[in-house]
C-alpha cells in the first residue's frame, strides 16, 4: 500500500484536471464542454480521497465531501444538458462560440 | 501495486485525452466512460470501495447515459467534418499546460505533504467508514445542513431540468 | 427567559420574512391579498421576537453586560471540513448594540409594510399598467412588491443579528440586490428630457446606478474582509474584538494594518450609506415607490452602512491610534458630507429630493461621530434618525399620494405632484399628515428638549466639542462643520414644511388634494410617537434641570456596555489613548445646537412661511444667492464631474484605443487604423463640443449609453474567453505567490 506515494495520485489528478480544462477552453460543442467539466470534477474527487486516505483516514470528511461533489456534478449534468437541448431547439446550434447573446 | 496504479492511470488519462480531442462525440462519450472507470479503479486502490461503487452507479450509470441521450438528441452535431476546436484552442493549450506545470511544481517541490508517510489506519476503522459516513451525514453538528441543502439542490435541479427542456407551449 | 430560548428566538427573527419571499414567489403570487397578509404576519412575528429579545437584554444588569456584552450567542459550523470545522462557523449574537437596532429596525419595517398596502391603493379597482405607477388604482404587481420588501427586511434583520463579518456581508449583498429590484420597481416608466432637472433618471437606470455605485464600495470592502481574516484568523466579531486578539495583532506589528483594514471596510460604508464621494446614487434612488425610499433610507440599507462601522468600532479605534490619518479621513468625509448634502438640500424642489439629501447629511453626522470616537452618539443618532426619517419619508409619500389624488380629480397629468412649488396649503387638506410631518421635521431639525433628534444630535456635538477642547483639532473642525450643517438642516426643514403645508394652494392639484387612507396614517402616528420619545432614553446626567431629574442616561450606559470593558482594558494596556468617556457638560455645544435648530427654523419660516409664495413666485433664495443657488440646485455638479472624469474617458479609451488600436489596427492594417483613429478623434471632439454647447439635455442619454459602452470591448459574450482569461489571471497570481514564497 505504502508503495504508491501521495504525489502520484495528485499528479494524475492534476493531469486529468488540466485535460478537462483544455477541453473546456477549446471544444466547440457544448456537450463536449460539459463532458470536460465532468473530468475536472473527477480530478477533484481523486484529490479529496487521496488526501483523506493519506492524512486523515480516521475521519470521514474526505469521502463525505466527495459525495457532495458527486451530488453537485449530477445536478450540474442534468441542468447543463437540459440547457443544451433547449438551446439546440431554439437556436439550432450547440456551438458555444455562437452563444454570444450577451455580447456588447 | 505500483504497476496496477500506473496502468489504471494510463487508462484514465488516455481516455480523458480522447474525450477532449475526438471529433466524433459519441466516441468521446464512450472514452469518458472508460475514464470514469479508471477513476473508480483509483478509488479501489485508495481502499474506498464504496466510492468506487458510487462512481460506477452515478457517473457511468447515470451521467454518461444522460450525455449520450443529449448527443443523440442533438445528433446533427454528432459528427462534423470541421474542426472540433474553437479559434482560441492554442491559448487553451498554453493555459492548461501552464496550470499543469504550476500544479506539478507545487506538488513535487513546494508542498511538504510529499514527504509525509501514509497514516496507517486500522482495518477496523476502514471497514466501519461507510457506517460512520452514514451517521455523520445526518449528525446535527456535522453534515446535516449541507446534506439537506444538497437534497434540495438535487430536487431543484431535477425540476429545473424538466422545466428547461420542456418544449415551449405555443 | 433562558438564554437558550432567547438564542432560538434570535435565529427565528430573520427567518419569517426570508421564508415569506420564497412562499410568495413560489406559491401565493397569484393571490395578492394573501401575499401582503403573509408579509404582514411574517414581519409582525419578527417584531415581537425582536422586542422580546431586546427587552430581555435591557432588563439585565448593565455591569454584567459590560463584562459579558454578547449576552446571546449561538453558532453552527454549517460547512464542516474535518479538523478545520470551525473555519466557517456562523451564527447569531445579540449584544446591547444589536438590541437597540432590534428595537428600531423591525418596528420601522413593520410600519412601512402596513403603509405600503395603503400606498398601493389596496381595495381600489386594479390598475392595468404593469411596471408603472397606477394613480388611484391598485398596484397590479403588489405580490412582487411585498416579496421583494420581505426579502429586504429579512436581509436587514440577518445583518443585525449576524455574529460574523461574512454573514453580515451576505445579508449586505442581498440588500444590494433588493434595492436594485425595488428602485427599478416601476421599470416601464420613462421620462422625456427635463431641462429643470437634467440629472433625473428613469427608475430602471436609477436602479443600475445605485447597484453599480454601491458595488465600488463593496469590492473594496470584500478586500477588507479578506484582510480581516488574515489578521485575526476569524471573522467572528466577539472573537476578533476580544482584548487578547486586538493586543496580539498590535504586538505583532499589525497596528497600521488595522488602520488600513478600517479604511477598506469603511469603503463599504461609504457606498452603502451614500457618503461622499459615492453619494450620487441615493438621490436617483428616489425613483422607487415611496415605501421603498423609506426602507432604503431609514430602516435598512443606509443604516446598515453606519451599523457596520459602529459594529467595527474597536477595530477602528485601535487602527486610529496606530494611524491617525484614519480618524482624519473618516471624520472629515462624514463632516464634509453632512455639510455638502445640507447645502444641496436647501435648493431642491422635489419633496423627496430634499429628504434624500437630508439623509445623506444625517448619515454624515454619524460617520463624523465615529471619526472622532463618539461611539454611543453615533449609535444613538442612528436609532433616532431611523425613526424620524422613516416618518418623514412616509409623510412625503402621503403628500404625493394626496397630490396624485388631486391630479386624478382635475385630470391634470403634466404637473409634477412631487414638486413642492406645486403644493402649498396642504395643512387644511391633510391635517394628520401635516401634524406628523411637523413632528418628524422638528426632530430632524433638532428642536430643543422635546424631539428625539435634539438629544442625539446634541450628543454628537457635545462629543465633538469635548474632543476638540481636549487637544484634538479634528474635533473642533468637525464641531463647527456640523453646527453649520445643523443650521442648514433646520432651514431646509422649515422651508419644506412652509412650501408644502402653509399658505394657499398654488396649483389645482393641491387645491383638490385629499387626506390619505387609514393604512397610511396609522404608521405615521406610531412613528411620530417614537420620533419624540426615543430621545428621552439618552438624556445626559449632567444636563441642566432635566439631567438630574431623569438621572439615568440609559442609552449611554446600555449601548456603551458593548465596548466599554474592552476599551478600558486596551487603555490599561496602553494600546489606545483613552477608553469610552462620558463628555463633561459644556454650555457651548448646547447653546450651539439650540441656536442652530431654533435659529434655522425661524430663518426658514422668515423666508418662506411669513409671506407664503404665490403660484407664480420664484424661490426667494434665487435672487440673493445668484449663481450659488444654481450650483446648489445642480447638486454641486457631482454627476457631471464623474461623467467627465470616469465615464467619458472610459468610453473614449474603449472606443478609440482598445477598439480601434487592437481590433481594427491589427486586422485592417496601419493605414486603415490611422484614418479611423483620426475619424474617431474628430467624432469625439465633435461630441465634446455638442455636449458643451447643448448642455445637460443629453446627459441622461449619455449616462445610460456610457454605462453600456464602458465595458463594451471587454464583453465578447463568449463564455470560453472569460474562462480562459480568469484561468490565466488565477494561474499568474498563484505563480506569483509561489515565487514570492521561495524568495
Amino acid at each position: 500500500m505504502a508503495a504508491i506515494p501521495l504525489s502520484w495520485y495528485l499528479l494524475v489528478a492534476a493531469a486529468l484536471f488540466c485535460i478537462g480544462l483544455y477541453g473546456v477552453l477549446s471544444r466547440r460543442n457544448a456537450v463536449a464542454i460539459l463532458m470536460s467539466v465532468e473530468l475536472m470534477l473527477n480530478a477533484v474527487n481523486i484529490n479529496l480521497l487521496a488526501f483523506w486516505r493519506y492524512n486523515w483516514p480516521d475521519g470521514t470528511a474526505g469521502p463525505v465531501w466527495a459525495i457532495f461533489v458527486l451530488t453537485v456534478a449530477a445536478a450540474e449534468a442534468a441542468v447543463g444538458l437540459a440547457l443544451v437541448i433547449s438551446v439546440y431547439r431554439n437556436r439550432d446550434s450547440v456551438v458555444a462560440e455562437d452563444l454570444d447573446l450577451l455580447r456588447n | 501495486m505500483a504497476v496496477i496504479f500506473v496502468l489504471i492511470s494510463i487508462l484514465t488519462l488516455v481516455s480523458g485525452f480522447i474525450v477532449v480531442t475526438n471529433r466524433n462525440l459519441f466516441h468521446a462519450a464512450l472514452a469518458m466512460m472508460a475514464s470514469f472507470l479508471g477513476v473508480a479503479g483509483l478509488y479501489v486502490l485508495l481502499a474506498m470501495g464504496f466510492m468506487a461503487a458510487a462512481q460506477l452507479l452515478v457517473y457511468i450509470g447515470a451521467i454518461s447515459i444522460l450525455v449520450m441521450f443529449a448527443i443523440m438528441m442533438t445528433r446533427r452535431m454528432m459528427q462534423t467534418r470541421e474542426t472540433p476546436f474553437n479559434s482560441q484552442w492554442r491559448w487553451g493549450l498554453v493555459t492548461s499546460l501552464f496550470v499543469f506545470g504550476l500544479f506539478a511544481y507545487v506538488i513535487l517541490r513546494v508542498w511538504p505533504l510529499t514527504d509525509r508517510s501514509i497514516v496507517e489506519a486500522s482495518d477496523a476503522s476502514l471497514a466501519g467508514i461507510v457506517v460512520q459516513m452514514g451517521q455523520d451525514l445526518v449528525a446535527r453538528d456535522l453534515y446535516a445542513i449541507p446534506f439537506e441543502l444538497a437534497s434540495v439542490l438535487l430536487l431543484a435541479a431535477l425540476i429545473g431540468a424538466i422545466v428547461i427542456a420542456l418544449p415551449e407551449k405555443r | 427567559m433562558s438564554e437558550q430560548t432567547l438564542a432560538t428566538l434570535t435565529w427565528l427573527v430573520p427567518v419569517g420574512p426570508l421564508l415569506t419571499f420564497f412562499i410568495i414567489v413560489l406559491f401565493t403570487n397569484r393571490n395578492r391579498t394573501l401575499s401582503w397578509l403573509l408579509s404582514w404576519a411574517a414581519i409582525g412575528v419578527s417584531l415581537v421576537f425582536s422586542w422580546i429579545i431586546a427587552f430581555n437584554l435591557m432588563a439585565m444588569d448593565v455591569h454584567d453586560l459590560a463584562h459579558h456584552p454578547t449576552a446571546i450567542h449561538s453558532a453552527i459550523a454549517w460547512l464542516p471540513f474535518g479538523e478545520f470545522t470551525n473555519w466557517l462557523r456562523m451564527g447569531v449574537a445579540v449584544d446591547p448594540l444589536t438590541a437597540v437596532m432590534l428595537i428600531m429596525v423591525p418596528f420601522a419595517t413593520t410600519a412601512i409594510f402596513i403603509y405600503s398596502v395603503g400606498y398601493h391603493n389596496y381595495g381600489k379597482p386594479r390598475g392595468t399598467h404593469l411596471g408603472e405607477p397606477n394613480h388611484g388604482k391598485e398596484e397590479p404587481l403588489i405580490s412582487r412588491f411585498f416579496a421583494f420588501m420581505s426579502l429586504f427586511g429579512g436581509a436587514m434583520l440577518t445583518l443585525v443579528v449576524a455574529d460574523n463579518l461574512l454573514l453580515l456581508f451576505m445579508a449586505w449583498e442581498v440588500m444590494g440586490l433588493c434595492s436594485y429590484l425595488l428602485i427599478g420597481f416601476w421599470h416601464a416608466r420613462t421620462y422625456g428630457p427635463d431641462p429643470k432637472n437634467p440629472q433625473k433618471l428613469a427608475p430602471r437606470f436609477a436602479a443600475v446606478k445605485a447597484f453599480m455605485t454601491t458595488r465600488v464600495g463593496d469590492v473594496i470592502m470584500l478586500l477588507g474582509i479578506v484582510g480581516f481574516y488574515r489578521l485575526f484568523g476569524t471573522l467572528n466579531f466577539s472573537e476578533a474584538f476580544s482584548v487578547e486578539a486586538l493586543a496580539h495583532v498590535v504586538e505583532t506589528g499589525g497596528g497600521v494594518w488595522l488602520g488600513l483594514l478600517a479604511l477598506l471596510l469603511f469603503a463599504g460604508t461609504v457606498g452603502k450609506s451614500a457618503q461622499w464621494p459615492l453619494h450620487v446614487w441615493l438621490p436617483n434612488a428616489m425613483e422607487g415607490p415611496t415605501p421603498v425610499s423609506a426602507i432604503i433610507h431609514a430602516a435598512a440599507m443606509v443604516s446598515a452602512g453606519v451599523y457596520l462601522i459602529v459594529r467595527l468600532f474597536p477595530l477602528i479605534t485601535v487602527g486610529m491610534e496606530a494611524a491617525p490619518a484614519v480618524s482624519l479621513i473618516i471624520g472629515l468625509i462624514g463632516a464634509f458630507t453632512a455639510l455638502m448634502a445640507a447645502t444641496i438640500a436647501i435648493a431642491q424642489d422635489d419633496v423627496k429630493g430634499v429628504l434624500a439629501y437630508s439623509t445623506i447629511s444625517q448619515l454624515g453626522y454619524m460617520v463624523a461621530a465615529i471619526g472622532i470616537g463618539a461611539y454611543v452618539a453615533a449609535a444613538f443618532h442612528l436609532i433616532t434618525h431611523g425613526f424620524f426619517k422613516a416618518l418623514l419619508f412616509l409623510g412625503s409619500g402621503s403628500i404625493i399620494h394626496g397630490m396624485e389624488h388631486g391630479a386624478e380629480h382635475v385630470h391634470d397629468h403634466h404637473t409634477d405632484p412631487q414638486d413642492m412649488m406645486n403644493m402649498g396649503g396642504l395643512r387644511r387638506k391633510m391635517p394628520v399628515t401635516f401634524a406628523t410631518f411637523v413632528i418628524g421635521g422638528f426632530a430632524l431639525a433638532g428642536f430643543p428638549l422635546i424631539t428625539a433628534g435634539f438629544w442625539s444630535k446634541d450628543e454628537i456635538l457635545a462629543e465633538a466639542w469635548f474632543v476638540g477642547t481636549h487637544g484634538n483639532a479634528l474635533g473642533m473642525v468637525v464641531f463647527w462643520m456640523l453646527v453649520a450643517a445643523a443650521i442648514l438642516t433646520a432651514f431646509y426643514t422649515a422651508r419644506q414644511i412652509a412650501l408644502t403645508f402653509l399658505g394657499k394652494p398654488r396649483t389645482p392639484l393641491a387645491e383638490h388634494a385629499h387626506e390619505s387612507n387609514r393604512y397610511m396614517l396609522l404608521p405615521l402616528i406610531a412613528l411620530s410617537f417614537f420620533a419624540i420619545t426615543a430621545g428621552w432614553a439618552g438624556i445626559p446626567e449632567k444636563f441642566p434641570v432635566l439631567g438630574p431629574l431623569v438621572n439615568n442616561n440609559f442609552f449611554h450606559h446600555f449601548v456603551g456596555a458593548t465596548v466599554e470593558e474592552a476599551l478600558h482594558e486596551l487603555e490599561v494596556l496602553e494600546i489606545i489613548g483613552h477608553g469610552l468617556e462620558l463628555p463633561t457638560f459644556s454650555w457651548v455645544p448646547l447653546i450651539g445646537s439650540v441656536i442652530a435648530a431654533v435659529g434655522g427654523l425661524f430663518l426658514g419660516w422668515w423666508v418662506y412661511g411669513r409671506r407664503p409664495l404665490g403660484s407664480e413666485d420664484a424661490d426667494p433664495l434665487i435672487a440673493p444667492l445668484g449663481p450659488v443657488h444654481h450650483f446648489l440646485r445642480n447638486k454641486w455638479y457631482w454627476d457631471e464631474l464623474y461623467q467627465r472624469l470616469f465615464v467619458g474617458p472610459t468610453v473614449y479609451l474603449s472606443e478609440t484605443v482598445v477598439y480601434e488600436l487592437l481590433d481594427r489596427g491589427v486586422i485592417d492594417g496601419t493605414l486603415h487604423f490611422v484614418a479611423r483613429t483620426t475619424f474617431a478623434l474628430g467624432g469625439y471632439v465633435k461630441r465634446f463640443e455638442e455636449r458643451v454647447i447643448s448642455g445637460g439635455v443629453d446627459a441622461v442619454k449619455d449616462l445610460v449609453l456610457s454605462f453600456a459602452e464602458g465595458g463594451r470591448s471587454l464583453q465578447t459574450g463568449k463564455i470560453q474567453e472569460y474562462v480562459l482569461v480568469s484561468m490565466l489571471i488565477a494561474g499568474t497570481l498563484t505563480a506569483l505567490i509561489v515565487i514570492l514564497n521561495m524568495v
